[in-house]
């Protein structure tokens, strides 16, 4: 095939083509911050509701900024941003019930906070001293899964589980374009589908996985996908909160009312890059990201909020407050964070207990306590070779 | 190896070796996830896109079951598919396909057919990563009959072996040792290349063998020297191969040395450590002086990046057990 050919026969992708005003994408509000009304998705929020969505926003994206400040400075060894998905984030968090059961990946800060997870609870992982860290239980809220579209599976098998119970919740899965190539992500909309589970499935396009722009995951747009398994699928401007939000709200409720699985396509952009250790001036164009820029999803609530008169100076002060605040007290919750301990190695790894691993716990803790008596007695060659190298 | 042989982080040298087998076999190919312009997330394949284009160097969908599997349709045609998967937690999405088809083809088809894949993993700790980015898995690749499992410790053998798993008709699973990429040494690409399966003796000895291979083997070479100051004179064996180990080697030191500690980051439980002292044992029953010891991680998950330091072995717990083997 040669380049030309292949060029023509590829599916558009992001840029200026893609506007709110296309079809197949809701949207309730323009980048400009103008409202406008959808025929099937609608909202009504008080003001007071359209201040906390900003709030949510503003905060959401000073912790993670936050974060990469602090994986600059050497106090977390990785950090995946969010930056420029906050309102696919936090639309669709807030759109969740207490009662559903999320299942992110290792990016959906905005969601956790959504669902009062302690941030600091997400940087655990992140600093390297646990593997997740928190009980899933507590919010409903599941581990960070870094292994591509695993998770999508287990949503779905715990909506199947909640539909035995004919309890009354939902189950939000998240997901990125590129996990959509996941054979798992395949089989969990097989299951969702057969079993007509109450899983709302949420993919967060924001254009790219690492390097690789969406089309080379899929020729067809990825909320299409979902007619081939037999479920609604819809794309939603997910830079919009107000449509992320009437969207994902419908689809639980979808979800919920026993009518079975939804995917939900929220159509964002990465800005930064893919993780801290990631080079995106590798592979993307300065261009895409200076227009992508102009549907900032936090600008846009804001010009809607200044033009209807709905937040004030104070209450835009308030906030910048209330961040400083957020920033500091992760910062010294970082910083603060104790290491491990080194015993630590050898819990949890079973529910019931396991006799090898007392046995090594064992070896590991005489080995280790010698060798803290060490260096005052001997000149051995444990001593002389120094610890931690 | 001669005098001029340039210097070249094992990184680069991998990169060179791709880049040779790119040109010297039209069939062979290069898939995986961010392969192309990004280079791989560890720039093992940078500038190859570049050079040879998309249909050489091709950045596959996100999808590992995916990759190894259409590798297999690729040599069932003809072509030498060279895979990589991005961390060695990634692969297991792929094992199916590597396991139950890749690894038992060759077989089914009476020997009629030949899986020439070759499928990368950049494997161990030791670089401070968040979990499924340090494992060590080889084992659960070794004990499967059908695949070559290899992973080389310097810049060099990197350099040839790879090369020579690429020209393998067999499927080879090529372990690289991530934080030994940026380790560099002399790579001569001029040399004759020593056998794919071959251990090396990289530090000879009298007094006790340390086998390792991959990450390990740096390490081996510490401990030597550190035991050398205290008057100990340990011999490094380098296995670079799992499957097949290259049991001759192992068998002539430790018959010359009489001790024989192996060294691995992977478990100890179920790990190529029990294979080979078992082995050893009953080759050289009689010449043993010491049981044959092990050391390597323990039956936990890969704990955290702030523990890793603890799990992993290194110097000190390497010399904990050429002590207690010295001291039967
Ligand atoms: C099974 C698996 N393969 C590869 C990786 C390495 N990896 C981590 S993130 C990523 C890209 C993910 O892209 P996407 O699904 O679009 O989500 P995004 O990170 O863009 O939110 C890759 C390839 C992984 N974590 N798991």
């Amino acid at each position: 095939m040669s380049v030309k050919s292949t060029a023509a026969r590829r599916p558009t992708r992001g840029g200026a083509k893609r506007r709110g005003d296309e079809p197949g994408l809701v949207q309730l509000l323009t980048p400009e911050g103008e409202r406008v009304e959808h025929s099937e998705y609608s909202i009504d929020l008080t003001p007071e509701e359209l201040r906390g969505l900003y709030r949510d926003m503003v905060l959401t994206r000073r912790f993670d900024a936050e974060a990469i400040t602090l994986q600059r400075q050497g106090e977390l060894g990785l950090w995946a941003s969010l930056l420029g998905q906050e309102a696919a984030q936090i639309g669709s968090g807030r759109a969740t019930r207490p009662d559903d059961y999320i299942f992110p990946t290792y990016r959906e800060h905005g969601v956790a906070w959504t669902r009062d997870v302690d941030p600091l609870n997400l940087l655990g992982m992140f600093r390297g001293v646990n593997n997740g860290g928190w009980d899933p239980d507590e919010n409903n809220f599941h581990l960070y899964t870094i292994v591509i579209g695993s998770q999508t599976l287990h949503a779905t098998g715990y909506a199947m589980g909640i539909a035995k119970d004919g309890a009354d919740a939902a189950v939000i899965a998240y997901f990125g374009d590129g996990a959509s190539s996941q054979g798992d992500v395949a089989e969990a909309f097989t299951f969702a589908a057969v079993y007509n589970a109450p899983v709302v499935f949420f993919c967060q396009n924001n254009q790219w996985a690492i390097s690789e722009p969406t089309e080379k995951q899929s020729r067809v747009p990825i909320y299409q996908r979902a007619a081939g398994y037999g479920f609604p699928g819809v794309r939603v401007d997910g830079n919009d909160v107000l449509a992320v939000l009437a969207v994902t709200r419908a689809a639980l409720e979808h979800a919920r009312s026993g009518q079975g699985p939804m995917l939900v396509e929220a159509f964002t952009y990465r800005m930064g890059a893919h993780t801290t250790t990631d080079d995106p001036t590798r592979y993307r164009s300065d261009d895409e990201r200076v227009e992508w820029a102009t549907k900032d999803p936090i600008a846009r609530l804001r010009s809607y909020l200044d033009r209807q008169e709905l937040a004030g100076e104070e209450f835009h002060a308030a906030l910048e407050t209330e961040a400083d605040a957020l920033a500091k007290r992760v910062r010294d919750g970082v910083r603060n964070m104790p290491n491990p301990q080194t015993m630590a190695i050898f819990e949890n790894a079973y529910a019931d207990g396991h006799p090898l691993v007392d046995e090594e716990r064992a070896q590991f803790a005489a080995y280790q306590a010698a060798f803290a008596d060490a260096p005052e007695h001997s000149e051995g060659p444990a001593a002389a070779s120094g610890k931690g190298h | 190896m001669s005098e001029t042989a340039p210097q070249m982080a094992m990184s680069k040298a991998l990169n060179e070796s791709l880049r040779k087998a790119l040109e010297n076999d039209p069939k062979v190919l290069i898939m995986g996830e961010d392969v192309g312009k990004l280079g791989g997330v560890f720039r093992i394949t940078d500038g190859l896109y570049k050079d040879f284009g998309e249909d050489r160097v091709i950045d596959t969908p996100l999808a590992e079951s995916g990759i190894v599997g259409t590798a297999i349709g690729l040599a069932l045609r003809g072509y030498r598919p060279v895979v990589e998967i991005q961390f060695d937690g990634f692969v297991f999405p792929a094992y199916d396909q590597i396991v139950t088809q890749l690894a038992k083809m060759h077989a089914r088809a009476l020997g009629k057919i030949k899986l020439p894949v070759v499928v990368r993993i950049p494997y161990g700790g030791g670089i401070g990563a968040v979990e499924h980015h340090s494992e060590s898995p080889e084992t659960l690749f070794a004990h499967i009959a059908g695949l070559k499992v290899v992973s080389p410790a310097n810049p060099s053998d990197a350099y040839w072996m790879l090369q020579q798993a690429i020209e393998c008709d067999d499927p080879v699973i090529f372990f690289e040792p991530k934080r030994r990429y940026w380790d560099k040494g002399a790579v001569d690409v001029g040399a004759v290349p020593r056998g794919l399966h071959k251990a090396v003796v990289v530090r000879p000895g009298t007094d006790l063998t340390l086998a390792a291979y991959g990450p390990m083997v740096k390490v081996c070479l510490e401990a030597a020297a550190a035991a050398a100051n205290e008057g100990r004179d340990l011999e490094v064996l380098d296995l670079r191969s799992l499957s097949p180990i290259d049991f001759d080697t192992i068998q002539a030191s430790v018959e010359k040395t009489r001790r024989l500690v192996v060294v691995h980051e992977a478990p100890v439980f179920y790990g190529a450590g029990g294979e080979i002292a078992a082995r050893i044992t009953e080759r050289s029953f009689y010449h043993l002086e010491a049981p044959v010891l092990r050391v390597g991680g323990f039956h936990v998950p890969y704990p955290p990046a702030r523990l890793e330091d603890e799990y992993l072995p290194g110097l000190d717990r390497v010399l904990d057990s050429v002590d207690r083997a010295l001291a039967f």
